[in-house]
């Protein structure tokens, strides 16, 4: 057992998966010789070949047309967008192609990729690359869309996209690749793709999260402890499909939620899982649910960042609000 | 420069010695003109090295160095008219600085402030791209309205190697061509994207070959001789005046630097191609160029530099001082008017502020 951050630990599901499977191919920019620009890929090329990992011409549309017409045919492509903000450009493969293939061919044909992009504000980074779009991606049928909030949680969800028979959008937390480790057994584990993970458990609020975020809910939940506030914390993990379920039972118990997520209010996945909660289980909640999110601006500049950011203190004053509901 | 010869060459007429290998052209051949150059090729190199410097002291985020590449931005500078629209990307502070924006506003921009892309000075140019390629597109739309007004300027884009790879850059070149429009690419081949040599990049001869398929006219320059490029693109924008078609300019040069701040060249690039590399870069070459045509001496050297440090140094002074920009600012440019729910976003966000300081 190793201890791991989780950029450490994306890195060792690629090599234990490389290992175990001499189809799986990794590309994308940079990913050869400089082992990502986040060093996620670090010492793969070393170790399997300039044939299995390597680096492809700048063009992400390409990158993912090319994993799409590798899958139909067998092999198994963790392709790499460099950025979430850079990944758009491929949207035309993503959504009329890779989330479409099985579908079209009656499964004749299917797609087994998995897309990763490091995604998400706070690390002082350059325009463009601090935003949070994963509702785009879970909006689109026929994805898996996968968020993991610790290292464990990243090696055990990785491992089970690269082994999920449909195409996964695979989306890394970057303001915490390397914020603490945690001891992970490389034994090639999946984690299942269709549940959410409990991460404490409580009696007066469901505090649902995913991704960097959980840090401020679990931060939350602890200075909310003091003041006799009891909250359950929710990482949702795999935002697509979405295991609702889970979320349900726990409101039930509950009474209130409140979502958090970075990215922007409108049509952010708070509002999905706040209209299945209203859908499946209104007379459940005594207080209304609340959205604490990311405005419905652009991600400012790294000046302003964390004015764009919920922070743990508005997420401790939206459960003192639910609270006033008895 | 016509699109027939698809026999590239590289135009120089300074080798890295700096000896002239061919005469100056009467209208290149003044000693204020020639010194003038030299100047923003010297405070490019100083701002950049400053900003390196405020990057490792915490005090600017991420920078992109252009390191070894003055002499491309340099000359587009000094070849544009002011009328004329400049589309950048983010390795194009060299012509930024000549287009009119100021150094403290690349530092503010680089500092992660929107208002650094609000130049006070320069009201029609593109703030700088970072998401690859997108501006080859938006500089046909700019050639596009230039021509509908009938006016005799040009949409001049800048672009990296890589950059060359992406559709967008493809798409953007074929509809220069085919709709005819006033538009000059300019791609700074630096042999690298981040860590992918241009050799990984493309099987073509060269990038300029890129344009002959979309009937684009283009020619390959050395992009570290500050003298080629300037005579390149002034004759490239006369060129696109008179006929209204659209040319291509592979600069090429060399990234002796990291990509940016955030990254460590040593995990990829050969000690021995980059030492070759600096060999060659363009303000060596031109201070030997002044020295032997133009009686330049050490004594001129130190005074130009002096002058130009003291600007960079008073735009460091000046963007440490500026204010922040007000909170919630960044609620207020996303529409012309702020639209009612996002008023009420903007008031929540200010009261909480208030309530948690
Ligand atoms: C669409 C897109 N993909 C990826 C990136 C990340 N990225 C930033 S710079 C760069 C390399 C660009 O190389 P090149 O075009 O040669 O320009 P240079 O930086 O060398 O001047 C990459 C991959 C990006 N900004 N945009
Ligand atoms: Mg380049």
């Amino acid at each position: 057992m190793n201890e791991l951050t989780m950029i450490e630990a994306i890195n060792q599901a690629l090599n234990n998966q490389m290992r175990a499977n001499d189809q799986l191919f990794i590309l994308g920019e940079d990913v050869g010789a400089n082992g990502g620009v986040f060093r996620a890929t670090d010492g793969l090329q070393n170790e399997f070949g300039m044939q299995r990992v390597f680096d492809t011409p700048l063009a992400e549309s390409a990158i993912v047309g090319m994993a799409i017409g590798m899958a139909s045919q067998g092999l198994t492509p963790v392709a790499e967008i460099q950025f979430m903000g850079f990944i758009y450009p491929a949207i035309d493969q993503i959504l009329n192609h890779a989330a479409r293939l099985r579908n079209r061919t009656r499964g004749r044909l299917s797609c087994p990729l998995v897309i990763r992009a490091p995604f998400g504000g706070g690390i002082h980074a350059p325009e463009h690359h601090s935003e949070s779009t994963e509702s785009i991606f879970a909006h689109i049928p026929g994805l898996r869309v996968v968020i993991p909030s610790s290292p464990a949680r990243a090696y055990g969800l990785l491992v089970a996209a690269i082994q999920d028979p449909d195409p996964v959008i695979f989306l890394e937390p970057k303001r915490i690749y390397r914020d603490g480790k945690q001891a992970i057994e490389d034994d090639g584990s999946a984690l299942p793709l269709d549940s959410c993970f409990l991460l404490r458990e409580g009696i007066d609020i469901s505090l649902i999260s995913w991704g960097a975020m959980i840090k401020e809910t679990l931060e939350a939940a602890t200075l909310l402890a003091k003041k006799g506030i009891d909250v359950e914390v929710i990482d949702v993990a795999t935002i697509k499909p979405l295991d609702i379920n889970s979320i349900i039972d726990s409101v039930k118990k509950t009474g209130r939620c409140i979502i958090a997520h970075e990215a922007a209010k409108t049509c952010g996945l708070g509002a999905e899982i706040s209209a299945l909660l209203a859908e499946k289980s209104i007379t459940a909640l005594l207080a209304p649910i609340q959205r604490v999110t990311g405005y419905d601006t652009v991600m400012p500049m790294f000046k302003n960042e964390q004015h764009y950011m919920p922070s743990s203190q508005r997420i401790i004053q939206a459960a003192i609000h639910a609270m006033e509901y008895r | 420069m016509t699109s027939k010869d698809s026999n590239i060459g590289l135009r120089q007429y300074l080798d890295s010695g700096g000896q002239l290998v061919q005469p100056l052209p009467s209208h290149i051949n003044h000693r204020t003109q020639l010194i003038a150059l030299y100047q923003t090729l010297v405070i490019t190199r100083l701002f950049d090295e400053a900003a390196v410097n405020l990057q490792r002291t915490g005090q600017l985020g991420t920078y992109a160095q252009s390191r070894g590449q003055e002499a491309i931005g340099c000359a587009i500078g000094k070849a544009m008219l002011a009328d004329d629209v400049f589309i950048p990307y983010y390795r194009d502070i060299a012509t930024q600085i000549q287009r009119g924006v100021l150094l403290e506003e690349i530092l503010l921009y680089w500092g992660g402030d929107e208002r650094g892309s609000c130049f006070s000075q320069q009201k029609h140019d593109f703030p700088l791209c970072v998401p690859i390629a997108t501006q080859f597109c938006h500089a046909i739309g700019v050639a596009f309205a230039l021509k509908q007004r009938k006016k005799n300027n040009v949409a001049v884009v800048t672009g990296g190697d890589g950059a060359t790879s992406k559709g967008d850059f493809y798409e953007a070149l074929n509809i220069a061509g085919a709709m005819s429009l006033p538009c000059l690419f300019v791609i700074n081949n630096n042999q690298w994207a981040i860590s992918v040599p241009v050799q990984q990049q493309t099987a073509a001869k060269t990038i300029a070959h890129k344009a002959y398929a979309a009937g684009v006219a283009a020619c390959q320059i050395d992009g570290n001789d500050p003298i080629a490029m300037l005579i390149g693109v002034k004759q490239a924008l006369k060129q696109i005046r008179h006929d209204g078609k659209p040319f291509f300019i592979e600069a090429v040069s060399y990234r002796i630097c990291n990509h940016t701040t955030a990254d460590d060249a040593t995990r990829y690039m050969q000690q021995k191609a980059l030492q070759e590399a600096e060999q060659k870069e363009p303000l060596i070459r031109y201070k030997k160029f002044l020295r032997q045509y133009q009686d330049w001496n050490d004594e001129d050297d130190s005074e130009l530099y002096q002058a130009c440090q003291l600007t960079v140094d008073q735009a460091i002074e000046h963007y440490k001082n500026t204010k922040p920009q007000a909170d919630g600012d960044f609620f207020d440019y996303m529409y012309q008017d702020l639209p009612a729910d996002l008023a009420q976003q903007k008031q929540q966000f200010l009261d909480d502020l208030n309530r948690h300081e």
